[in-house]
């Protein structure tokens, strides 16, 4: 049986027909109580499940999911990863989980296809410089590995990127992360499922929560149409169906769900080897490992939960970018899409106990969550497991929004993802 | 490109008008306390589907609610 992926497992399936291999995760008949029940089956859910099981030993563990694994933003999303942050809370949440996708394809014997070819953000104007050289410093106090790069270096690194006398977005240098990632998103989400499932997590799929069971003004399991589910916590991470969740359980977030949207074009031969970000031109771009470029930009312009996206913002991205790149001009699109993503007021997550004792939340990650499912997956479980903070998980709890101590990298470090 | 109505200058192309946040919500007397403060300033339905929300056109400046379904993106009625 194959069961654990490797090279001679490939080859040994091979010569006898590939009828070895096993379900990744199984399918289980649901108990009726469980320690503790996770609800969302994206990376964040299933993140959180294997560090529960493998960090706590907690295996008494089931994730809910309505749809099925990571059919929400997880694999919807461009898969930037980095941590060049504004502020030290947020360098040590998002390096914490690209330090843990660093080894994490080992870990899980999986391969994610983490690539570590770079995050460059562009500057095209004076101030762009300015500000470029203050998030540089900020960011090497803050221990990350950023660099900044002259218009040379830029223009070394992305020789596609236009630069003649007609450029109209003339590159004056960029902000780079040489760690900077992307990752195979689905993988993620089916490494963890794996990686769970064999520590005795159940992965329940097409079981959507309709309603969260409180009794003694405590969460205590979830109702859903296979019946009730009880457990002694319970944790959420349901991005941008954090509003509706937090309905059912008779509380409040400062969240707003909007569309975020991303196309990819046909695939090409290597032409970008780095992540690129152009926060002016609110256009993001890289080339994934089959040769289709992955587009993303800014987003929708007002809420909605349509999955799909509108028009102006589609246009916006796409102006920008062929300006930047006129050799992408030739490229066909094949496919355009949007995710629904739980973004809060100052573009930093929520992580911590919800207002009904014994729920736990992890939400708020917006437009750049993939990122942090490491991170995310690893301070949830603790949350459940010990009922109290994480150091780094601390400061993004719902607390902020009260006490006015606010992580706001939406004003300090632009545009997300 | 969507369609949305002004009240003043009837239908305009959508990247006129500006989403100005969810209708409905009332300020609490200011000896309210800090969370019921953090929950009026912060605190979102987030409706999915149907919604009372504010917008403003942005060349007239006219600020009015709309109802509007986040699902569909149907536009429905206007009160000025
Ligand atoms: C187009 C796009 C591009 C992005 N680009 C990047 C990027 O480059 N880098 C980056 O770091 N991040 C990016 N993000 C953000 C990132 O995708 C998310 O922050 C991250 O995937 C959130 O993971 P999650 O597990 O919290 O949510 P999800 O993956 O959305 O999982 C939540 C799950 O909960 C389930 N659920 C909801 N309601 C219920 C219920 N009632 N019962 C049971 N299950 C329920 C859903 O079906 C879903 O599967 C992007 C997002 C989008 C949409
Ligand atoms: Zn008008």
């Amino acid at each position: 049986m194959a069961r654990r992926y490797s090279a001679l497992a490939l080859v040994r399936e091979g010569i006898t027909g590939h009828k070895g291999w096993v379900r990744a995760w199984e399918a289980p008949e649901p108990r009726r109580r469980y320690d503790v029940l996770v609800i969302g089956g994206g990376g964040h859910g299933l993140a959180t499940a294997y560090y529960l099981a493998r960090t706590h030993g907690i295996t008494n563990v089931a994730v809910i999911e309505r749809g099925w694994l990571g059919g929400g933003n997880t694999g919807r999303n461009t898969t930037a990863i980095r941590s060049n942050y504004f502020y030290p809370e947020s360098a040590a949440l998002y390096d914490l989980g690209l330090r843990l996708y660093e080894g994490l394809s080992r870990e899980l014997n999986y391969n994610l296809m983490v690539s570590q070819r770079g995050n460059l953000q562009l500057a095209h104007s004076l101030h762009d410089v300015d500000m470029g050289a203050r998030l540089v410093n900020a960011m090497q106090i803050n221990g990350i590995d950023a660099r900044w790069l002259g218009p040379e270096e830029v223009h070394s690194l992305v020789p596609i990127l236009n630069r003649g006398p007609a450029a109209r977005y003339r590159v004056h240098g960029g902000i780079f992360q040489p760690r900077g990632a992307t990752a195979r998103h689905d993988a993620v989400a089916w490494g963890y499922a794996r990686a769970a499932s064999r520590l005795g997590v159940h992965i329940l799929q097409g079981c959507a929560v309709q309603d969260i069971l409180i009794e003694g003004g405590r969460c205590v399991g979830v109702r859903t149409p296979l019946g009730e589910i009880r457990a002694e916590r319970v944790g959420m991470a349901v991005a941008g169906a954090s509003p509706a969740l937090a309905a059912m359980a008779g509380f409040r977030l400062p969240i707003s769900s909007y569309t975020l949207q991303a196309c990819v074009s046909e695939p090409v031969k290597p032409v970008l080897n780095t992540t690129l970000i152009s926060p002016p031109l609110g256009t993001y771009v890289s080339q994934s490992g089959k040769g289709e470029i992955v587009i993303g930009g800014a987003l929708d312009r007002m809420p909605s939960y349509a999955q799909r996206g509108n028009l102006p913002v589609l246009s916006q991205v796409l102006s920008g970018l062929l300006e930047m790149f006129p050799d992408f001009r030739q490229l066909r699109l094949m496919r355009q899409w949007g995710g629904t993503v739980d973004v809060t007021p100052d573009s930093s997550p929520i992580l911590g106990p919800s207002p009904l004792p014994g729920l736990f939340l992890n939400c708020g990650w917006g437009t750049g969550g993939f990122k942090a499912i490491p991170a995310g997956g690893t301070l949830l479980a603790h949350l459940l497991a010990h009922g109290s903070h994480h150091p780094i998980s601390r400061p993004f709890d719902l607390d902020r929004f009260t006490t006015g101590r606010l992580i706001d990298e939406g004003a300090a470090a632009g545009i997300a993802h | 490109m969507q369609s949305f109505p002004c009240p003043f200058c009837g239908p305009r192309p959508e990247t006129e008008f500006r989403h100005d946040g969810e209708a409905g919500k009332l300020r609490p007397a200011l000896s309210c306390t800090d969370t019921e403060w953090s929950l009026y300033l912060r605190a979102r339905t987030a409706a999915r589907g149907p919604s009372r929300e504010i917008w403003t056109h942005l060349p007239c400046m006219e600020t009015f609610v709309l109802q509007r379904d986040t699902l569909s993106h149907r536009v429905g009625e206007v009160a000025p």
